[in-house]
């Protein structure tokens, strides 16, 4: 065995030291690989997805009344796979009962908005191959499974089709996801033969092209698709392109906190393991004198220490990766159920570079020590004791021993200046580790914030909705859509019978009506609203909501869209008419991609009666002590021969708020905990060189709970410094990344949604600091106190 | 008879699996005494004023001092033994480097939550009567050896201790500093102090205590009383 050998191995006696920087380098690696792996899965989720699935380039929809399933299948000629053709039919699903074990608060009877059912034999196929992510497929009758995170179902629900032919309750017995999302529920082919009429409902086809990278590639298929089918058979089709739209802003909003948490994450890292092994160097420097004085060179010295200290990184390290990929399980699962693709795993090059960094880091950083440590003059290292300096701290030992404070207190809050540069780098890590929760806690509050901001476009506790076209399949012969007059007749109808209703505290109702709208192409969601909105209207960024006509209030990717401003004027076409009105409010929405518009009623009376109002919804707020579930059972004995309904109103938890709420959690929890090491490493090294010190201390009467005391004073001042530090840092950093996260979300925030930080939140933010730094140093304090008074006192 | 102020009672101390550092030692001390604990280096000299001082606990038998069975007590007890009756002087002075010589000589009474005006008064007192006043606001670097046990001497008689326990006080000095050293001992038992000190040094042996103990291989050899010694006397 070499000498260089023994003097490592012999490092590994060291155990508290080395215990800590296993660890320390475990919880350093396993953020750093979880940030890098996530940040690295949130790249390019859609396309993985999409390809393990064999995505459908295009879905399309086809008029069953108007095409035969043999006519629809030809239309897959030019294509390099398809599927289909599938029934469809869309109805509206109610809640039946519940068999899920989660016991989720949807109430039974609630009735939700349409849902699009796909008839299919399995979940495998040329294209779309659907992941079942629980249960399993629908293989009888009374059978659906329900697209994962769609809707509020679980295996074991029942679920009722009251719009169906029968009014048919199916049993979910699975979950599963479609990366194209080519549907919310599948059920067999017979099962969804029974619940549409022969002519009514629809077809679907999915088409996968060889060339299919451009918007305009996939409008040439399109045009070549419905082409070949009876003119308006399609009646629509779907473009991946704009389903990967979607979920990649959806992932891209997680970037900025990921990043911010990775970066923090590596910065402790490098703190940490610098700390460590510069304090394992330092305490061992007579140690040092003694190798040289036997014979040892310098770079012999050097190689050793540098060994020592990656020996337990070594340990530490590979126990992080392994955690980093664990941890990464449940927070991967939420990511992917945000992102609506298959489960994702951490990339394996991660798991192979990351840890090679970080071990890179520990030697680079061992090395500025071990490198000293080499050039040690031997009788200097010889002479060092293993306590401090001499006259470090002296000023502010006798500055704090006047104050009214007992001894152990003022000997403790003065042990910082005793090594300073070590205090800083400390104070360093614990203000990181404030930091991180600072901005975990800031992010978390926004989010809620900005959840609740967005379910304000669903105001009121009850939703009536009341159809005001058509009915849904196609038209009877002869039939007429019904005239403006004839639906204001119905509206006016159901907005009487919901007022007249005990416990109706007070409505508005809101409709939608497609239009164009100056400066963008197409047709934009204009959303009107009849009443008094004041106690339902949007968040607001900037500007304000509506008070009169003539008066829009617009999305922020509208204006990014339009290039208009809060003042500009926008002009509404439709029935060949055309109003203008100014915009006065940039409001929180981010439906539609932010095409919406909205408006009141009577701004729109320029365009006349030829404007088609769909989705007519009256918000209800029900007076005190009303219950929601008893009104509408209610209401909707009433409502039903107005061919209208009502639901309970269920507020939205959106995944993707799940999902950062975990991921900025975990973070969180690895970051503070990295820091606690730190402050332990570092009570580790200063109680171990005052050990001499403490045996006086308790010679003299030092009680235990005087040690304790003493060592948890020593990093008062730096976890209070640190949380001075830390807490600002994390707030500014939390104002830089939020908005970033809207801007990719395509919104602007609220100002109150930024700025979440009052004096009740920063206050226990500030202490934060405190509490890492005491949870760190309670471990060293109850080993201080336990120590022999006669062990401690022949210690050098 | 009176109680005496130590009793150590068939007294067994055994570190691992080496011999015993004491082995059956039975010793009394009585209050206004200053003895002296002779012996070679392994002898179990530090090992009985340890023990005495609460500072180690022995294998079997029991220690009683001023009253109170040491061998018993847990940490906290025993910290506020040491604070409310010993008072320890060791032979490389123990003193913290950082804390000058007036708050080395506080600490004492700081961690007995002595009122800070009473505890001043008297490390003032202290350091007056020890002749190191004028370095009260000097670091115990920069005090000669003999200064500095004088300092620690202050420091040990801070709570006014029923027992002063010195362990080699004269090891680490010089002739003349060691001179002092044994002058100082010798004037505060003459004050009524009761002293137990461990030393190699049988001059201050002779000229301190009123009783030599001798230990060899952890058992009472000889125990003498000194006929000629100085009177006990006085207050503390």
């Amino acid at each position: 065995m070499s000498g260089v050998g023994r003097i490592v191995r012999a490092g590994g006696r060291r155990r508290v030291q080395s215990v800590v920087m296993a660890l320390t380098t475990l919880l350093a690696v396993t953020a750093s690989v979880l940030a890098a792996g996530l940040l690295v899965a949130s790249q390019a989720p859609f396309d993985k997805g999409f390809a393990k699935q064999q995505g459908a380039h295009l879905t399309a929809a086809f008029d069953a009344a108007l095409v035969t399933p043999d006519a629809v299948a030809a239309t897959a000629a030019g294509s390099a796979a398809s599927a289909g053709p599938f029934r469809t039919v869309s109805l509206r699903p109610t809640t039946a009962s519940s068999g899920g074990s989660s016991g989720r608060p949807i109430p039974e009877g609630v009735t939700l908005p349409p849902a699009a059912l796909v008839g299919r034999a399995d979940a495998a196929g040329p294209v779309d191959r659907l992941d079942l992510t629980a249960g399993r497929w629908a293989t009888a009758t009374g059978e659906i499974v329900w697209a994962a995170g769609q809707g509020p179902f679980e295996v074991g629900d029942r679920i009722t089709f009251a719009d169906a032919p029968g009014r048919p309750t199916l049993t979910v017995v699975g979950l599963a996801r479609s990366v194209s999302g080519t549907a919310e529920a599948w059920t067999t082919p017979q099962q969804l033969a029974a619940m549409v009429a022969e002519k009514a409902g629809g077809y679907q086809m999915l088409y996968r092209f060889t060339d299919a990278a451009t918007e305009a590639q996939l409008t040439a298929h399109r045009t070549a698709i419905a082409g070949a089918v009876p003119a308006d058979a399609m009646t629509g089709a779907t473009s991946y392109l704009t389903v990967k739209h979607t979920a990649e802003r959806t992932a891209a909003t997680f970037v900025p906190f990921v990043v911010a948490f990775g970066v923090l994450g590596l910065c402790m890292s490098v703190l940490i393991i610098g700390v460590v092994v510069s304090g394992s160097v330092g305490a061992a420097t007579r140690r040092i004198g003694i190798l040289k004085a036997v014979g040892f060179t310098p770079a012999q010295v050097t190689r050793a220490y540098v060994g020592q200290a990656l020996i337990p990184a070594v340990v530490g390290t590979v126990l992080g990766v392994v955690l980093g990929n664990l941890a990464a399980v449940p927070v991967l699962h939420e990511q992917s159920e945000a992102f609506g693709t298959a489960p994702m795993t951490i990339e394996p090059w991660v798991s192979v570079v990351v840890p090679l960094a970080a071990l890179a880091a520990v030697a680079a950083t061992a090395f500025v020590p071990a490198l000293r440590a080499g050039r040690l003059h031997t009788v200097g290292a010889l002479s060092v004791g293993r306590t401090p300096v001499a006259g470090r701290g002296r000023t502010a030992r006798r500055l704090l021993g006047r104050l009214p404070l007992p001894r152990p207190v003022s000997l403790g809050l003065a042990n910082p200046f005793t090594s300073p540069s070590r205090s800083a780098t400390i104070v360093a890590a614990v203000a990181l580790g404030a930091l991180g929760v600072t901005f975990g806690v800031g992010l978390a509050t926004s989010l809620a914030d900005i959840q609740e901001g967005l379910n304000r476009r669903d105001a009121g506790a009850v939703v009536v909705h009341a159809r005001m076209g058509p009915p849904p399949g196609p038209a009877a012969p002869g039939q007429e859509p019904p005239t403006a007059a004839e639906r204001a007749a119905t509206a006016a109808k159901v907005t009487a019978a919901v007022q007249a209703q005990p416990g109706t505290r007070r409505t508005f109702s809101t409709a939608e009506v497609e239009l164009s709208v100056s400066g963008l192409a197409g047709a934009t969601s204009v959303v009107v609203f009849d009443g008094d909105a004041s106690w339902g209207s949007y968040e607001m960024i900037s500007g304000r909501w509506f008070d009169g006509p003539g008066q829009v209030v617009v999305p922020t990717a509208f204006l990014r869209a339009t290039g208009l401003r809060l003042g500009d004027t926008v002009t509404l076409s439709g029935t060949g008419r055309s109003v203008k009105a100014r915009i006065v409010g940039e409001s929180l929405d981010l439906s539609q991609d932010g095409r919406v518009v909205v408006t009141d009623a009577v701004t729109l009376a320029g365009l006349g009666d030829g404007v088609e109002l769909r989705g007519f919804e009256l918000h209800v707020d029900l007076a005190a002590g009303v219950t929601a579930k008893s009104y509408v059972d209610d209401l909707n004995a009433v409502l039903e021969p107005l061919g209208a309904g009502a639901e309970v109103n269920v507020a939205d938890i959106s995944s993707t708020v799940v999902a950062m709420d975990t991921l900025a959690a975990t973070l969180t929890v690895l970051l503070v905990v990295v820091a606690g090491m730190g402050v332990l490493n570092t009570v580790v090294l200063d109680t171990r060189e005052r050990v001499h010190d403490l045996g006086v201390f308790k010679a003299l009467g030092m009680s235990p709970r005087q040690t304790v005391a003493m060592v948890l004073t020593s990093v008062a001042g730096t976890g209070l410094l640190a949380g001075a530090i830390g807490v600002p840092a994390g707030i500014l950093l939390h104002h830089a990344v939020l908005p970033a996260m809207g801007r990719a979300a395509g919104t602007g925030l609220p100002p109150g949604y930024i700025a979440v930080f009052d004096l009740p939140m920063v206050l226990p933010l500030v202490l934060g600091g405190l509490v890492i730094a005491g949870c760190g140093a309670l471990l060293p304090a109850g080993w201080a106190a336990r120590i022999r008074t006669a062990t401690a006192l022949r210690t050098e | 008879m009176t109680a005496p102020l130590i009793q150590i009672s068939d007294v067994s101390k055994r570190y691992d699996d080496g011999p015993p550092a004491l082995a059956g030692l039975t010793l009394r001390i009585d209050a206004g005494e200053a003895v002296a604990v002779l012996g070679a280096s392994g002898s179990g000299k530090s090992t009985l004023l340890n023990l005495i001082a609460g500072l180690d606990r022995p294998t079997s038998g029991s220690v009683t001092v001023d009253g109170v069975r040491v061998d018993g007590l847990g940490e906290a007890a025993s910290a506020k033994y040491r604070r409310a009756r010993i008072g320890m002087v060791f032979q490389f002075f123990n003193l913290v480097d950082d804390l000058t010589v007036h708050d080395n000589v506080l600490l004492p009474a700081q961690l007995a939550g002595v009122p800070r005006g009473e505890a001043t008064a008297r490390a003032g007192e202290l350091l007056e009567r020890l002749g190191v006043q004028r370095h009260a606001r000097a670091f115990p670097g920069r005090l000669s050896g003999g200064e500095r046990q004088r300092v620690a001497v202050a420091r040990a008689l801070m709570n006014r201790p029923s027992l002063l326990l010195a362990d080699e006080p004269t090891g680490a000095l010089d002739t003349a500093s060691g001179r002092e050293v044994r002058d100082l001992l010798t004037a505060l038992h003459r004050d009524g102090q009761t002293v137990v000190l461990v030393t190699h040094d049988t001059t201050l042996a002779q000229e301190c205590a009123t009783r030599t103990v001798e230990l060899v291989d952890g058992r009472l050899s000889r125990d003498v009383r000194h006929a000629g010694a100085h009177a006990a006397g006085g207050a503390r």
